[in-house]
């Protein structure tokens, strides 16, 4: 069977229109995602590069407890950042499409994402002077009275989380908001009909209907989170790593791209995983 | 070819443009003429440091700011013979990049080696088979910075002080394995250059205990800004570098070296061979070794240490020389010893104990 003219000129007309977005996907990420699993598998040995396929660096990292270690810490913390952003971004994204009137909700929702307005870096030094010994926090906590003695918030996981979770909630308060506004109040109107209350709509109703807001979100502050190597390292105090800052650390002196890249490829195959999770929910047409 | 194959390549050569321009105007590197291209750290950012020799020389110096040897070495891999002409490298790494064929040779006539403090020529490292390939600017010391309205000063000039419980919790320790682990053997009654495979499992256990002391570990910005907030008290690893700047503000930072010694660091200035620039190159080299381009340095506003050129010391204001402990320099060199730099094996495995020391 052979296709028509036209048909040819339709598929030709496709595919140009995909072209800028296959070459771009191509060029800085397909391209580069090999450049780093080839590398993965070279060694660093003195100021040479040895071009022979070898697992070593991967080996490395399962044999050494505190490399492996690294990875666990990055699951963990983003595992917490991402229910404790899901859990706060919830009711904020529902007081804004439900309870502030539409002439303001523009307004409050840019209130909202003004966090995203200033520099990461600026916003995380910041909460170093907030939850820091001589920190605003502190200071208040003694001038409540609450403490005798300053208190320190920073340098440690619960100072990482904080960093994280003030960025994050504002990403997923976006995406629940934008399926929350999206939902007719024809369904609620259904529900109360039936004789469901508040609690019931919500989780029978509502809940099921936003999940889709929520697992979007979620993945999204997932993958952010567990490649940042800036919060963790301003905040954290390196009382523990995760993966990225033990892959800064092979970078810093030694140029280290081997083994920096094996810990990358790990941190990719973390990420793939965690997609497959959240694939059935990451539809656009579900949004 | 068809009108819509037209614009289809069109369309490609116009992104193909684009994605050219784009390149040029993200490349690291302009290519104008009259500028020099300078991988350098940050002291060198200093408006104060740079201007006048752009206004002398009517140039225009692009500055690329890097921490760590291995992080400049990528940064040239990824870059094109010529991209580069000044190169500002961690004065005991010049043998290293010297050897890789990366540096031009320096007209040493052209250089006032002789003012520079003998104890940070360093010879050695700077000339390799006759000939000289970098010239040392600043250095200082990897020591103990301290909070002097909270520390008892008499007890930071004891390196085992940090051991005890007595400043449990208030301690930052500098995140960089070099220097620190240095300081660790110098506290253990060893010089740096004995560290050796076998003596990594005793300097663990200490790094172990001081982490138990320590409240953070942390780069240049978020130790000094624990020193700064009042997270921690005392600086292990930090020296005029992390304190100099912020006495104006706060006259009860200090530092010391601990009679057990100090841990010298030094930073030089190069040319890179492939320079198209070379002789621009030179002149600000030239520049920043002047009287005035190293008080210029040894004050910027990113971190103070010492000037190379003695010379400088006639520029420098008295308040400046005195934050720099400029009369006590012939004292602190005598009792400093230079990073140590192991093999390539030693190397990685003391970078795994120090990944270790941060983990546990």
């Amino acid at each position: 069977m052979t296709t028509s003219p036209r048909s040819r000129r339709e598929s030709a007309r496709a595919w140009g229109f995909l072209f800028p977005a296959l070459a771009w996907t191509a060029a800085f990420f397909a391209m580069p995602l090999a450049i780093m699993a080839l590398y993965s598998i070279w060694q660093r040995v003195g100021m040479k590069l040895v071009r022979e396929p070898s697992l070593v660096n991967y080996e490395k990292f399962f044999a050494k407890s505190y490399l492996l270690q690294s990875l666990v810490n990055s699951i963990e913390v983003t595992a917490i950042v991402t229910i404790v952003s899901v859990l706060l971004a919830y009711p904020l994204a529902w007081i804004l499409a439900e309870k502030v009137p539409p002439r303001w909700q523009r307004l409050a929702l840019i209130m909202a994402i003004l966090p995203f307005w200033t520099s990461y870096l600026v916003r995380s030094y910041s909460w170093l002077l907030v939850l820091s010994e001589g920190g605003i926090l502190s200071n208040w906590l003694l001038a409540m009275g609450i403490t005798d003695d300053p208190v320190s918030f920073a340098n440690n996981r619960g100072a990482v989380v904080v960093g994280f979770v003030h960025f994050f909630v504002m990403l997923l308060t976006l995406t629940i908001y934008a399926n929350l506004v999206q939902l007719p109040p024809s369904y609620r109107k259904a529900a109360a009909d039936l004789g469901a209350g508040p609690v019931r709509t919500f989780i029978h109703v509502i809940l099921p209907l936003t999940l889709p807001g929520i697992m979007v979100g979620a993945f999204l502050t997932f993958v952010l989170c567990i490649g940042d190597y800036i919060t963790p390292q301003i905040l954290g105090g390196n009382r523990e790593l995760l993966l990225p800052q033990t892959i800064m650390l092979q970078i810093g002196r030694r140029s280290d791209f081997p083994m920096a890249s094996a810990l990358a490829m790990v941190l990719m195959l973390v990420v793939t995983v965690v997609y497959f999770g959240f694939a059935r929910w990451l539809k656009l047409e579900r949004m | 070819m068809t009108a819509f194959n037209r614009n289809i390549a069109g369309a490609a050569i116009l992104g193909a443009a684009a994605v050219l321009a784009a390149g040029a105007a993200i490349s690291p590197v302009a290519q104008a003429a009259e500028e020099l291209n300078a991988l350098v750290w940050c002291d060198h950012t200093d408006p104060a440091l740079i201007e006048p020799f752009e206004k002398k020389h009517g140039v225009k110096v692009n500055l690329k700011e890097y921490e760590g040897t291995g992080a400049a070495l990528a940064i040239i891999e990824q870059s094109r013979p010529g991209d580069w002409d000044v190169f500002v490298i961690d004065g005991v790494d010049v043998p290293r990049v010297a050897d890789a064929g990366l540096l031009a040779e320096l007209p040493a006539d052209q250089m006032p080696l002789d003012d520079v403090f003998p104890a940070v020529q360093m010879r050695d490292v700077t000339i390799r088979d006759g000939k000289m390939y970098a010239i040392m600017e600043k250095f200082g010391y990897n020591v103990i910075s301290y909070n002097k309205a909270k520390v008892d000063p008499a007890d930071m000039r004891d390196l085992n002080t940090l051991w005890s419980d007595k400043y449990k919790g208030r301690i930052a320790v500098y995140d960089y394995y070099i220097p620190l682990m240095d300081l660790v053997a110098l506290k253990m009654g060893m010089k740096p250059s004995d560290i050796t495979a076998d003596k990594l499992p005793a300097m663990k256990a200490e790094l172990f205990k001081l982490k138990e002391n320590s409240v953070m570990v942390g780069e240049v910005v978020s130790s000094t800004t624990a020193l700064a907030t009042g997270e921690a008290d005392i600086l292990i690893g930090g020296g005029e570098w992390a304190v100099a700047v912020m006495q104006a503000e706060n006259p009860d930072l200090d530092w010391v070296l601990p009679d057990q010694g100090g841990i010298l660091w030094s930073q030089s200035l190069a040319v890179f061979k492939d320079s198209k620039k070379k002789d621009l190159a030179i002149e600000f080299v030239k520049y920043v070794m002047s009287p005035e381009g190293q008080a210029h340095l040894a004050t910027s506003s990113c971190f103070w240490g010492m000037p190379a050129n003695a010379k400088a010391g006639a520029v420098l204001t008295d308040a400046q020389k005195k934050g720099l402990r400029w009369d006590e320099q012939e004292k602190f060199l005598a009792n400093s010893h230079r990073y140590f730099i192991p093999d390539a094996e030693l190397d990685g495995q003391m970078l795994d104990v120090w990944t270790e020391f941060l983990q546990h």
